[in-house]
């Protein structure tokens, strides 16, 4: 028995909506990141659902670049964070509005 | 024809090498450099004359391109120099009386504190008049063209210590300036109708005559707006009253600059467009007119003046009005000649004013003078020279050159005719008057010289008026010579019109009149200059105050000067503050202001938007690809 491929879709969707939930109401930054994570790897399984169900190679592939993508963020975006919590502890997002225009 | 290079090189070099090095080489190294380089250029003029004469007459035309300047698209200008007739002509006489120039200058400016400076400027001079000059196109041109007016302006002004030749140097700017304004207009007419500045383009389609090659209305428009540039520069009316104040100079500028060379620059941008002017008979008729307005206007105010230099200053506007009447009348190679002739003449006229003041101290005012002939012999007879060449006595070139600016005239109006007529007339009385005043009658200087002769007395072993030395002679015995022979290279005999000839790949002919005619007006004009000779020697030679002869109206210069400056003091000035603080400042800063306080207020509005929070930039996000969303699947379902 195989599994429909709607199912992947409602999970992924599920995913998506928990991770972007998550990044709107967190404060933590560490959580925010994860929860762009989460959102990241919702897209991963909707491609990779439809490269099946349409038989199409392309999903799998735009996948991988996905993946190099999340992982430059995941390097860059864990750099500018250390060096904020160097600066300042326990630090939220909010606190961080300084940057404001 | 790569001496075209050497013709520009050598000014060029002659200005590098005295800017870093003048101080240096001091007096009389860097004059004797300088003339050296203006020499050299003439050698190199004479090159490029003979290589020209010995090519037939229909391929002298050479382009030597140096590099390219504005390679903008749709816009192409080169440094490039035209070698064809005309420029030669000018390059010739340009480089061959400044050399002589350069040469008086040594002498002239003996014991000048600022030595060296005078001699970079006077060669910066010559390499700004020869780019005018053998440029190819009219921004090359226009650069030697304000070259020249700069050199113009640190000249008239180079005694910058004293009160007055600063402002005369201002005045002759800013007069400028006016005129630049109407040339910069006739080159945007003529890239906007072209699509090009490059003469040979330019004039290529047109010299051919086709009936509508260009109309009219722009021919006249590109023609007015240069003749402007050439009203400016030439110092005609309405313009004209920058030359007499430039006199301030020192006199070898007078006669470099303001006589024999950068005045004539309007004569020559008048003879390069004479395939435009062929279309525009209205703005020819228009230059015959100002210059002929010009000629008589000026000829009436060197009646009445006192200073030596003042007189001559008037002479030469009225003889450049002489010029203009010969071209606006179709006579090119006329004026061309009596350009050349004027520049032989005038320069003499003013290099004899120079040996006159430096051998009487400074001073400039005739009626102090009198009675000269007896201490300065050379200089004497070379101004009695001069004094014939221009008032066309034959057969010195004078007669010849005026002669045939008056025949063009003739033919293009009788009214045109008896104005030049009647300037040559005053053209013979003022002259003589000058002459009589200067050179003959009673010895002036001793009772009124006064305590400045009296201290000058105790420096040198008198202090009476004294020759120049030979530096200074030398130039007037040769500038004497070619007044008197110049005229052969245009007499109106068979063969020997070799100035038309030699210009006829480039200058229409001029208009043919019949030779009974011819005569007779000569033989009338002469007896004219004749008659005003003796009309002028007799009160003069015997008496140095003559108030009815005089008219204060014509001292004050018909007061147009004072009118002018009342003028630009007064409601002038008004009208400029309003255009500066309401126009400028108002209005057009207002409008580009506005603009800047407008996108920073737009900018304050939006900057409340970026609040620092990231959650709202993402539900910002997030909104954003809801919306779209949206609109895909609203469309999904049509």
């Amino acid at each position: 028995m195989t599994v429909p491929g709607a199912w992947y879709l409602g999970l992924a969707a599920l995913l998506f909506t928990i991770g972007a939930v998550g990044f709107l109401v967190r404060r933590n930054v560490l959580v925010m990141f994860m929860c762009v994570e989460l959102m990241l790897n919702a897209v991963n399984l909707t491609f990779i659902t439809f490269a099946r169900v349409l038989n199409d190679i392309g999903g799998q592939t735009s996948v991988f670049f996905v993946l190099v993508v999340a992982a430059a963020e995941v390097v860059v975006g864990l750099g500018i964070i250390v060096a904020i919590f160097r600066r300042r502890t326990g630090a939220t997002a909010d606190d961080l509005h300084i940057l404001k225009g | 024809m790569n001496a075209a290079y050497v013709l520009l090189a050598m000014p060029l070099a002659g200005f590098l090498v005295l800017l870093w090095l003048g101080r240096r080489l001091g007096e009389p190294g860097a004059g004797w450099l300088a003339t050296l380089a203006a020499a050299g250029s003439f050698v190199a003029a004479v090159v490029m004359w003979l290589s020209l004469l010995s090519k037939p007459a229909s391929s002298r035309l050479v382009i030597k391109q140096i590099f390219t300047w504005v390679p903008v698209a749709g816009l192409h200008v080169n440094f490039a120099l035209q070698i064809d007739p005309l420029s030669v002509t000018m390059a010739l006489f340009v480089t061959g009386v400044g050399s002589l120039i350069h040469l008086y200058s040594i002498g002239y400016m003996h014991g000048d504190e600022r030595f060296p400076r005078f001699f970079v400027l006077l060669n910066l001079f010559l390499f700004s008049m020869l780019c005018l000059v053998m440029a190819d196109n009219f921004l090359f041109s226009f650069l030697g063209w304000e070259g020249v007016g700069f050199c113009s302006y640190q000249l008239v002004s180079f005694w910058f210590e004293r009160d007055r030749p600063p402002a005369a140097g201002k005045k002759a700017f800013v007069t400028s300036r006016v005129g630049d304004f109407g040339f910069l207009i006739g080159m945007f007419l003529i890239f906007a109708h072209f699509g090009s500045l490059n003469y040979t383009n330019v004039f290529s389609g047109l010299s051919a005559g086709h009936p509508g090659a260009l109309a009219e209305v722009t021919a006249t428009g590109i023609a007015l707006m240069l003749f402007l540039g050439a009203v400016g520069k030439s110092a005609q009316l309405p313009l004209f009253l920058w030359l007499p104040d430039a006199m301030e100079g020192p006199t070898p500028v007078s006669a470099l600059i303001h006589a024999a060379t950068m005045v004539t620059a309007g004569v020559y941008l008048m003879s390069r467009i004479s395939p435009i002017l062929h279309y525009a008979p209205d703005a020819q008729t228009t230059i015959a007119v100002v210059g002929a307005v010009t000629a008589l206007f000026a000829a009436t105010i060197a009646c009445a003046q006192d200073d030596i230099k003042k007189v001559l200053a008037y002479s030469t506007i009225s003889q450049l009005g002489y010029m203009f009447l010969g071209i606006g009348s179709g006579g090119y190679v006329a004026g061309l000649f009596h350009m050349i002739t004027h520049a032989f003449f005038k320069a003499l006229l003013f290099l004899c004013a120079g040996s006159v003041i430096h051998g009487m101290h400074d001073e400039q005012n005739m009626k102090r003078m009198g009675g000269l002939r007896r201490w300065m012999p050379v200089t004497f007879v070379t101004f009695l020279i001069g004094w014939l060449t221009i008032s066309g006595i034959p057969p010195l070139s004078g007669f010849w050159s005026k002669d045939d600016v008056l025949l063009a005239a003739w033919h293009k109006s009788h009214a045109l005719w008896a104005v030049g007529f009647l300037t040559a007339g005053l053209t013979a009385y003022y002259m003589t008057r000058q002459v009589a005043l200067v050179w003959f009658g009673q010895a002036r200087w001793e009772e009124s010289a006064g305590q400045a002769a009296a201290e000058e007395a105790a420096h040198t072993t008198r202090g009476r008026p004294h020759e120049s030395p030979w530096i200074m002679t030398l130039p007037l015995i040769v500038l004497g010579f070619l007044s008197v022979v110049g005229g052969v290279i245009n007499l109106p005999y068979g063969k020997w019109d070799f100035l038309s000839r030699w210009l006829a790949p480039v200058l229409p002919p001029d208009p043919h009149v019949d030779t009974s005619v011819k005569i007779t007006l000569a033989v009338v004009t002469v007896a004219l200059a004749l008659v005003a000779i003796a009309l002028a020697w007799v009160p003069w030679t015997r008496r140095a105050e003559h108030p009815d002869l005089e008219p204060a109206v014509l001292q004050h210069g018909w007061y147009y000067d004072d009118a002018v400056s009342a003028f630009v003091a007064g409601p002038g000035t008004d009208l400029f503050n309003f255009d500066a603080y309401a126009v400028d400042a108002g209005v057009i800063d207002g409008a580009v202001n506005g603009v800047a306080r407008l996108t920073r207020s737009g900018g304050s509005l939006v900057r409340r938007l970026q609040t620092g929070y990231v959650r709202n930039y993402a539900l910002g996000v997030a909104a954003g690809a809801a919306v779209l969303l949206l609109y895909v699947a609203v469309r999904g379902g049509q």
